[in-house]
C-alpha cells in the first residue's frame, strides 16, 4: 500500500439533484503504482470526470477512502487540499484552462507562485518546463497567439513544473485534431518512459488509449474492467 | 501569494479593464480630492485671516465704534436688521467725548467714507474711495508717508481742503508726475495733494492703496455723510489690557450720551479684531462640518461602485479562480488577490485625488492671495481612506471568490 501513488477504497460520490440523488460513483477501488500510464475509459456519464476530480483533490468523496502517495486525503480541509494540488498533482484539461491575459511563461510560473518560490527560481523552472515541451520560443506568447496543440503543451509544461507525483489529464486531446493529438500523446509517452512520470488520462478514443499501459473502464460509477496492455 | 505579486496582478487587471477601473476609481478620487482641496484651502484661509487679514484690515489692539456691527457671527434676522436701522447715528461730538474720556496714550480717530468722482487733468474716475479722517487715523493704520506729509492740526481745525492719497490713486491720476502739490478734484471741489502713503498691498485680491483721505472737517464732510455724522470712531490702545479698558470707557460714555437705562441694550456696536476672527472661525467650522459629510458620501458611493464592479469581476473571472485553485491557490490567496485588487483600485483613486486636490488648492492659490495650507495629516488620511474603502468594499466579493468550489468554477463558461 505504501508503494502506491493512488489507492482508493469504496470511493463514492453522490450529487443531490433536487429531491433525487445522482450516484456518480458507486464505490471505486483503485490502486495505481508509480510510473504507470493509465487510461480511463467509459461511456459518457459513467463518472470518469468525477473520479478525476476526486483523485485530483478538487473534490471530496461522499464516502470511501483515498490515499495519495501514502497520505489519506479524503478527510483533508480545503487549504490542505490546495497544498496537495499544488505539490503533488499536475492537471491537464480538455479546454487547456490557461489564463488568457498571461504569457506562456507566466501561466507556467503560476503554480510555483502558490508554492512560494522566489521569482528567479520560478522563472528558471518555468523556462525549463516550456523548453521540455518544445515551446522555448513561445514564452512571451499569450494563449490567443498559440495554436491548440501549443496551448495544450503550455498546459502540460504547467502541470510538469512542480514535479508532481501524478499528472491527471481529462480528455487532453478532446479539442485537438488527430495529428496534434498524436503530438501531445508523444509528449505523454516521453514523460512516462523518459522520466518515469505517473499519468492518469481520461479518453473516449481507443487510438489515444492505445498509448497507455493500462486501461481502466468505468461503467455507471463502478470499475467494469482493468486491463494491462502492451504499449 | 506575496503582496507585491498581488499588487502587480491588480495593476495588470486595472490596465486590462480601463473603463471599469475608471468608474471604480472615481468615488475614492472625488472624495479624497475634496478632502485635500477643502482642507488646504480652509487652512490657507485660516492662516491668511489670522496672520494677515485681521491685522492688515483692523490692526492690533484696535476697536471701532459704529452704529451697526462690522462683522456679525451668526444669522442676521429681519428684526435685528430693523433694530440696527433704528439706532441713533454717531456724531462728531461723540468723537470729542470719547477722546476726552480716554487717556492720552490711546489713539482715537474718525473715519467716514464714500465713493465720489475724482478728477485730475484729463483723468476722471467715478469710484474714488474717499474718507474724512482725523489726525490719529494715520498712526492707527500705521501708514508711512512715502512722499510729502500728513495733515497738520491747523489744517484739521480749519477744515483746509488738502488730501493724502494711496499709491494706486497717485499712480493712476498723476502717472509719471510728482503728485505732491498737484490738485485732485473730489466731487468737483479742488484739494491739494500733500502726501502719498506707502504701498499697502492687497487683501483677498483687493488693493489697499485706492483711497483719498481729507480732514473730516474739510468740504469732504458733505461728500461722505450728512452734516457731522460719523461712520465709525476707531480707537487703538498700546496694549490689549489698555484696549479692554478703553472699550469699557467708551461703552460707558456712549450709554450716557444715549441716555440708556441699565436694563437697555447698547444701541451702538464695538467691533474688534477678535470679532473678525470669530466670524471667520464660524465660517471655517461650517466648512469643516460639511467636509466629512461630503467626503463620506463620495467614499460610500465609491465603495458601493467598487463592490459591484468587484462582484462583476468575480463572476467574470470564475473560471480564472477555478484555474488558480486547481493549481494550488488557497482560499486566503484568492481572498488576498481580490482584496488587494479592490484596495489598489481605490488607493489609486485616492492618490489621484490627492494630486487633483493639491492642484485645485494650487489653482486657488494662483488666482487668489490665499496661501496654500497643505496638511500632511489630510494626505495621510486620504491614503488611509482609499485603502480602507477598497478593503471594506472588497471583503464581500473577495470572500465570494475565495469560497468558490473549484470543480464548479472550472466548469463555468
Ligand atoms: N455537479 C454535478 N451535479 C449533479 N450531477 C453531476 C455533477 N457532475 C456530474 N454529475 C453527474 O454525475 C454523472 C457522472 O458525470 P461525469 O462528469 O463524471 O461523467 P463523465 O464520465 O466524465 O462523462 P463525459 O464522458 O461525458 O465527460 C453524470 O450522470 C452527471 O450527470
Ligand atoms: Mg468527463
Amino acid at each position: 500500500m505504501s508503494g502506491s501513488v493512488i489507492r482508493t477504497i469504496g470511493l463514492k460520490r453522490d450529487y443531490p439533484m433536487g429531491g433525487e440523488v445522482v450516484h456518480a460513483l458507486r464505490g471505486v477501488d483503485l490502486e495505481i503504482l508509480p510510473n504507470e500510464f493509465v487510461a480511463i475509459m467509459g461511456p459518457s456519464g459513467s463518472g470518469k470526470s468525477t473520479l478525476m476530480n476526486l483523485i485530483g483533490c478538487l473534490d471530496t468523496p461522499t464516502a470511501g477512502q483515498y490515499w495519495l502517495a501514502g497520505t489519506e486525503v479524503s478527510r483533508m480541509t480545503d487549504d490542505e487540499l490546495a497544498r496537495v494540488r499544488n505539490r503533488q498533482i499536475g492537471f491537464v484539461f480538455q479546454t487547456f484552462n490557461l489564463l488568457p491575459r498571461a504569457t506562456s511563461l507566466h501561466n507556467v510560473e503560476l503554480p510555483l507562485i502558490y508554492a512560494g518560490l522566489p521569482a528567479r527560481e520560478r522563472r528558471r523552472r518555468a523556462v525549463e518546463a516550456l523548453a521540455s515541451v518544445g515551446l522555448g520560443d513561445r514564452m512571451d506568447h499569450k494563449p490567443a497567439e498559440l495554436s491548440g496543440g501549443q496551448r495544450q503543451r503550455v498546459a502540460i509544461a504547467r502541470a510538469l513544473v512542480t514535479e508532481p507525483s501524478i499528472i491527471l489529464a481529462d480528455e487532453p486531446t478532446g479539442n485537438l485534431d488527430s495529428t496534434t493529438s498524436e503530438e501531445i500523446m508523444k509528449i505523454f509517452e516521453e514523460l512516462y518512459r523518459g522520466r518515469g512520470q505517473t499519468i492518469v488520462m481520461v479518453t473516449h478514443e481507443a487510438d489515444i488509449a492505445r498509448h497507455a499501459a493500462r486501461v481502466i473502464t468505468l461503467h455507471d460509477g463502478v470499475v467494469s474492467s482493468d486491463k494491462r496492455q502492451a504499449a | 501569494m506575496p503582496i507585491l505579486e498581488a499588487i502587480r496582478l491588480a495593476f495588470g487587471t486595472i490596465r486590462a479593464q480601463k473603463l471599469k477601473s475608471f468608474f471604480s476609481l472615481i468615488g475614492a478620487f472625488i472624495g479624497v480630492m475634496f478632502l485635500i482641496a477643502v482642507v488646504s484651502i480652509v487652512k490657507g484661509m485660516d492662516r491668511y485671516v489670522q496672520e494677515d487679514f485681521a491685522a492688515k484690515i483692523f490692526g492690533i489692539n484696535t476697536f471701532s465704534v459704529s452704529r451697526r456691527p462690522g462683522f456679525h457671527a451668526g444669522e442676521v434676522s429681519q428684526a435685528l436688521r430693523r433694530a440696527w436701522a433704528r439706532r441713533p447715528q454717531l456724531y462728531w461730538d461723540d468723537y470729542h467725548a470719547i477722546r476726552a474720556a480716554l487717556p492720552p496714550q490711546d489713539l482715537v480717530a474718525i473715519q467716514s467714507s464714500n465713493q465720489a468722482e475724482g478728477q485730475a487733468g484729463a483723468k476722471t474716475s467715478s469710484f474714488l474711495q474717499v474718507s474724512g479722517v482725523s489726525q490719529d487715523f494715520f498712526q492707527i493704520r500705521d501708514y508711512e508717508i512715502a512722499d510729502g506729509r500728513v495733515f497738520s492740526p491747523e489744517e484739521i481745525s480749519h477744515g483746509v481742503n488738502v488730501v493724502v492719497i494711496g499709491r494706486d490713486v497717485a499712480d493712476s491720476f498723476f502717472t509719471g508726475q510728482d503728485p505732491v502739490g498737484q490738485t485732485l478734484r473730489i466731487a468737483g471741489f479742488p484739494y491739494t495733494v500733500i502726501g502719498v502713503v506707502q504701498k499697502q498691498g492687497t487683501v483677498f485680491g483687493i488693493s489697499l492703496d485706492r483711497f483719498a483721505l481729507a480732514p473730516y472737517t474739510s468740504p469732504i464732510k458733505t461728500v461722505v455723510n450728512p452734516r457731522k455724522v460719523v461712520d465709525e470712531i476707531i480707537v487703538k490702545a498700546p496694549t490689549l489690557a489698555g484696549m479692554r479698558d478703553a472699550m469699557d470707557q467708551v461703552e460707558a460714555v456712549m450709554r450716557t450720551r444715549h441716555h440708556l437705562r441699565p436694563y437697555q441694550d447698547d444701541d451702538f456696536s464695538l467691533t474688534t479684531q477678535q470679532d473678525v476672527l470669530s466670524f471667520w472661525a464660524k465660517i471655517s467650522r461650517v466648512l469643516y462640518t460639511a467636509l466629512p459629510l461630503l467626503v463620506g458620501v463620495s467614499l460610500v458611493v465609491g465603495g458601493i461602485v467598487i463592490m459591484n464592479i468587484m462582484l462583476m469581476a468575480v463572476a467574470e473571472r470564475t473560471r480564472e479562480i477555478g484555474i488558480r485553485k486547481s493549481l494550488g491557490a488557497r482560499r486566503r490567496d484568492i481572498l488576498a488577490q481580490f482584496l488587494v485588487e479592490s484596495a489598489t483600485l481605490s488607493t489609486t483613486g485616492a492618490v489621484l485625488g490627492i494630486l487633483a486636490g493639491l492642484a485645485l488648492a494650487r489653482i486657488v492659490q494662483a488666482v487668489s492671495p490665499l496661501p496654500m495650507g497643505v496638511s500632511p495629516l489630510s494626505i495621510v488620511i486620504g491614503v488611509a481612506l482609499g485603502v480602507g474603502v477598497g478593503m471594506i468594499a472588497g471583503v464581500y466579493p473577495a470572500n465570494r471568490a475565495a469560497k468558490l468550489d473549484p470543480v464548479v468554477a472550472l466548469r463555468y463558461e
